[in-house]
């Protein structure tokens, strides 16, 4: 349990310091393979389909670094990641990716939001997996309950028939993606999910409202840079480019497109467990496939005390949260 | 003469400063995107999309009284439909700008018509509206056509036989794509007060009403023969939209009373925030007060040409005020409770009030409105002519 969760954290830390797209990406497993073997060169899984040189790797057949056997007293994320291996042998219409969220655990840190926005390079105003603090009752009796609030990744999704161009669907694993070189940012998508997870790219920038100080000029600069740095959604680099002259014509995308938790399929795609799942201290969230039966949420989604946001509506959430 | 020369210039004055003030909002939209805008990723729809349906019930509504000349055979209004026409058309291309500004990418704009998906109410809109816009034209074109000195009676027993099969197919057009834009709100499951059947029908009346009232504005303001016919026109369009503005309230009192009034469900807090919330006089005043109350009185108390124009004038102005309540208010209320302090941004925020940069652009869009009435009417045949030149 400690050295999956510490090499965990070393990429983590590890990531933000590397300018470059390919240790940006760098995953997991690349790094489990490094401790267990001790072979380092050419064994990069997270960055291969974003280099040009390099052959797209299948994804349906990582080498997967565990035993499939389990062990005594596990880390859950090791037990999800052999589930999403599992997974991914199987041909991407046969996945059904879904979330458990344990509120019981959850003790709102924000590290899966923190996680989230590193992940995917979130600039202000738009978030993907906000935790709500919800307090109840009337002062001095109260108590506080938290939920945190990624997709739903509906398999009737009220944001997907709304939108004009078709920029946005359910894909055969049933994460709802947004094609950003469709979005035309009309924002209908937005007003139509009844979850509120779908914000605006405003194309605005954490670094420009910040101060420099006398000897921060350098350190903004570099903060600045690193802003602009892509992010790896759908499996495609999406740098952040300011735009020209003309910018609210020709925005560059994902500035001025609607945007949303997409499960991080890019990492998934990989053989990685999305971020906020690895991020959580609590172990409060898992992730896997809902059509195994043996897979760790499959389990915990069947449980009596699994429940969905607004059932009610239909629109068959693929996130469960425990209570 | 020089009274009139001098509102004249006053009017010139007034339109020179709104182009200018708008024209900087235009010129920042394009260069700066959406940066300047107050709207947020939680109340996603601001001034802009209430201005798209603002000008878009005007065109429908003006069309629609066209109609009743060229469909319906109503004599007493022959003399304004080609007017009508033309602002119809003018209004429209308002509406579309006004949501084309809106768009996060303007440039893929097309991609509506490329690669359209025909569930969503949107793409709906966009084909409909063209195929408005080109039954616009070509009944403009017949009934200019039609009446020009000289042109042979056969030929213009052709073209009114035309324009009644335009105006025909224009009827459930308009009907369609108005009663489709409230069916845009309508249709979304989310925003409890939107999710009603009573909105499309809100917004159809809300088309005639301010279409309606926007028309008889200006054929009290511009109609250059101010004759008996002219008053009887006035008389005939003030009953008209007296009628639709007690229509509308009906509606209005139906679509809100329903939704709150034993006080329980989503909507009711919403509806609560737009009528006791920090833009109630939105509610109160401009829309009950000077779009519905006073109007009724001069409709009812001045029965003179002067009378209906300022009723009408308040109706059309205050109408915006209308069209932003049903667009904001629902949006208002968090979709899961606590949803406003989870992240912090001002882009999710729940409160919305139009920033300066978007009343500019809007302004903008009304002053080239303006503009491009003007140009019509000084230079199309949509009016008898008095003396050529001296008229404005």
């Amino acid at each position: 349990m400690d050295s999956a969760e510490g090499v965990e954290r070393n990429v983590q830390a590890g990531a933000p310091a590397e300018a470059s797209p390919r240790a940006a990406v760098e995953g997991r497993r690349e790094f489990l393979a490094k401790a267990a073997s001790g072979v380092f060169a050419g064994l990069v899984m997270g960055g291969l389909r974003v280099e040009a040189e390099a052959p797209p790797a299948p994804a349906s057949s990582p080498a997967a670094p565990f035993s499939t056997a389990s062990q005594a007293e596990e880390d859950v994320l090791i037990r999800m990641q052999r589930d999403v291996e599992r997974a991914l042998q199987k041909p991407i219409e046969q996945r059904r990716w879904g979330m458990v969220i344990d509120t019981r655990k959850c003790v709102a840190c924000d590290a899966c939001t923190v996680g989230c926005v590193m992940e995917n390079k979130l600039p202000p105003g738009v978030v993907y997996r906000p935790v709500i603090d919800m307090e109840v009752g009337t002062y001095p009796n109260v108590s506080r309950k938290f939920l945190p609030r990624p997709c739903m990744q509906c398999d009737n999704p009220p944001c997907v028939p709304v939108c004009p161009v078709a920029a946005t669907f359910k894909r055969p694993d049933g994460v709802v993606e947004i094609d950003y070189d469709a979005c035309i940012g009309c924002r209908y998508c937005l007003t139509a999910c009844p979850y509120e997870a779908r914000t605006f790219d405003f194309g605005e920038e954490w670094t420009e409202t910040a101060a420099a100080g006398a000897s921060g000029a350098l350190a903004l600069d570099e903060a600045h840079a690193y802003e602009l740095e892509p992010s790896f959604e759908y499996g495609e680099p999406w740098p952040r480019k300011p735009g020209g002259a003309l910018k609210g014509v020709f925005e560059h995308s994902p500035i001025g497109n609607a945007r949303k938790c997409h499960f991080c399929v890019h990492r998934v795609e990989k053989g990685m467990l999305p971020m906020c799942v690895t991020t959580c201290i609590g172990r409060a969230t898992y992730f896997g496939d809902l059509n195994d039966p043996s897979s760790l949420v499959s389990e915990l989604a069947a449980r009596t005390n699994a429940t969905r946001l607004k059932e009610e509506l239909g629109t068959e959430p693929k996130v469960y949260y425990l209570v | 003469m020089t009274r009139n020369r001098s509102l004249t210039a006053v009017l010139w004055v007034v339109w020179l400063a709104a182009a200018a003030f708008g024209g900087i909002g235009l010129v920042e939209r394009l260069t700066m995107g959406h940066a300047l805008a107050n709207y947020t990723s939680y109340v996603p729809w601001g001034l802009w999309v209430a201005a798209y349906i603002y000008f878009i019930g005007l065109s429908a509504g003006s069309f629609l009284l066209s109609s009743l000349v060229y469909v319906f055979g109503v004599k007493r209004l022959e003399g304004i439909a080609k007017l009508s026409l033309y602002v119809a058309v003018v209004t429209l291309v308002l509406a579309l700008l006004t949501i084309l500004f809106d768009l996060g990418h303007m440039a893929r704009f097309y991609e509506v018509y490329t690669r359209p998906n025909f569930h969503s109410m949107m793409a709906w809109m966009v084909w409909l509206y063209t195929a408005y816009f080109f039954l616009l034209i070509a009944e403009l074109v017949l009934a200019t056509r039609s009446e020009r000195s000289g042109r042979a009676e056969i030929a213009v027993r052709r073209d009114r036989t035309w324009l009644r099969i335009l105006g025909s197919i224009g009827v459930p057009l308009a009907i369609a794509f108005h009663g489709g834009v409230g069916a845009l709100f309508g249709t979304v499951l989310a925003r409890e007060l939107w999710h009603s059947p009573m909105y499309p029908i809100l917004f159809l009346s809300g088309a005639l009403l301010s279409g309606g009232a926007l028309m008889a504005g200006i054929v009290a303001l511009f109609w250059p023969r101010r004759d008996e016919g002219w008053r009887d026109t006035l008389r005939l369009l003030g009953n008209i939209v007296l009628g639709l503005i007690l229509l509308d309230t009906l509606f209005e009192w139906a679509e809100y009373s329903i939704a709150m009034w034993y006080g329980v469900g989503a909507a009711v807090g919403q509806l609560r925030y737009m009528l006791f919330g920090p833009y109630w006089y939105v509610f109160w005043i401009v829309h009950v007060l000077f779009g519905v109350v006073v109007p009724i009185g001069l409709l009812l108390g001045w029965r003179k040409p002067a009378g209906a124009a300022l009723a009408s004038a308040l109706v059309v102005v205050t109408f915006i005020g209308v069209r932003l309540d049903q667009v904001i208010p629902g949006l208002v209320t968090p979709e899961l409770a606590g949803l406003e302090t989870a992240y912090l941004s001002h882009r999710l925020s729940f409160n919305y009030l139009p920033s300066l940069f978007e009343w500019q652009v809007f302004v903008g869009v009304v002053a080239l409105g303006v503009a491009l009435f003007y140009l019509g009417y000084r230079f199309l045949p949509l009016v008898p002519r008095v003396r050529k030149g001296v008229q404005a």
